[in-house]
């Protein structure tokens, strides 16, 4: 017996709104293509490019805990902030992002990389200056790479030291649209 | 650890399950009350859910939980022979309707216990549940019905 599309919602917001969930997530399109997003009581916990949310299921449920459900209310407000942000009506994330399952380096790094303005870029290498840790410029370039909040935390806004985009989780030619958005290439 | 399954994500178990736990509670109570009871026993096993070391006999664990929650309901509702849930089945045709010119010449606690057997194909837990009895009480509750029935020659 299939459960209809009204009780299934319903049974999800309660989920959400019960505060039952250590996980909530939900696919959100965009104009880069299809995101997955979630979040934690404690904020955005995931931002990235996919067309398959069911396989970031298990890691999700590894780092947070088991009780993951698709919610679409509980990642309302981050759809609506990236709809804006695509739209080219925000600049800032106004969320809190849960890093916690990273290790220590990590998310000194992310936290690093969150000070980035909008419309700037910065380069691994200042970006490990930054982060106490000058000479792992290349540590810093597999943390991007990692960075399991995409767009929210700007990982695109960082680019190698003569200037060339390197490299980018979403693709190279997502990173320079992102950059065009932001008007950092023209 | 080895071969016991890991306990998936709940999305997972909920798209698993969810039909399966909705079949069941759509065939022992009325529509509405059920789809209640569906949100219900998928609240109730998301709160135990990180309590649960595997992912081993899910199905049966989640059909307990709803199960226990149609009993509760019955209890509260209380159902007597004038006093019949609604039950659609998904054909449209109640089952329980076949019953009652059959069921009409019992004396009310029997009639409920052979209607809630053969027509609704409770187990006597959930019909002892529903006239707040005994499962055993229950059981010779519709055999004594199904007695009187064929003493009277009707069934």
């Amino acid at each position: 017996m299939t459960v209809t599309p009204e009780l299934d919602d319903r049974f999800r917001s309660a989920a959400a709104g019960e505060g039952l969930l250590d996980v909530a997530f939900d696919a959100v399109e965009s104009p880069i293509g299809p995101l997955l997003v979630a979040t934690t009581a404690r904020g955005v916990c995931r931002v990235a490019f996919t067309t398959d949310p069911e396989a970031h299921l298990d890691a999700l449920a590894r780092a947070f805990g088991p009780r993951v459900l698709r919610a679409g209310t509980a990642v309302e407000s981050v759809r609506r902030q990236l709809d804006e942000y695509f739209a080219g009506a925000r600049r800032d994330f106004d969320v809190d992002v849960d890093t916690r399952p990273l290790p220590s380096f990590a998310r000194r790094v992310l936290a690093e990389l969150a000070r980035v303005p909008f419309g700037e870029t910065t380069t691994y290498g200042t970006l490990a200056a930054r982060a106490e840790a000058p000479r792992a410029a290349r540590a810093v370039g597999s943390v991007m790479n990692r960075n399991p909040i995409a767009i929210v935390l700007p990982c695109h806004r960082v680019v190698g030291a003569d200037g060339s985009l390197t490299g980018y989780a979403g693709g190279l030619d997502v990173k320079e649209r992102l950059l065009r958005l932001e008007g950092v290439l023209l | 650890m080895g071969d016991v399954p890991q306990l998936p994500p709940f999305e997972r178990f909920y798209r698993d399950h969810g039909s399966a736990v909705l079949a069941f509670l759509r065939r022992r109570l009325p529509r509405e009350t059920a789809d209640d009871v569906f949100q219900e026993t998928f609240l109730r096993a998301l709160r135990a859910y990180d309590r649960l070391e595997h992912g081993e006999h899910l199905r049966a664990w989640v059909l307990t939980i709803a199960g226990r929650l149609v009993i509760d309901q019955r209890r509260r509702t209380r159902p007597t022979s004038h006093d019949l849930p609604e039950v659609a089945w998904e054909d449209g045709r109640p089952a329980y309707a076949q019953l009652e010119h059959l069921a009409a010449a019992l004396p009310p606690t029997e009639r409920a216990a052979v209607v809630l057997r053969y027509g609704y194909d409770l187990d006597y837990d959930d019909i002892g549940g529903a006239l707040g009895s005994s499962a055993e009480a229950a059981r010779q509750a519709a055999s004594a019905g199904v007695r009187r029935l064929r003493r009277e020659g009707i069934a």
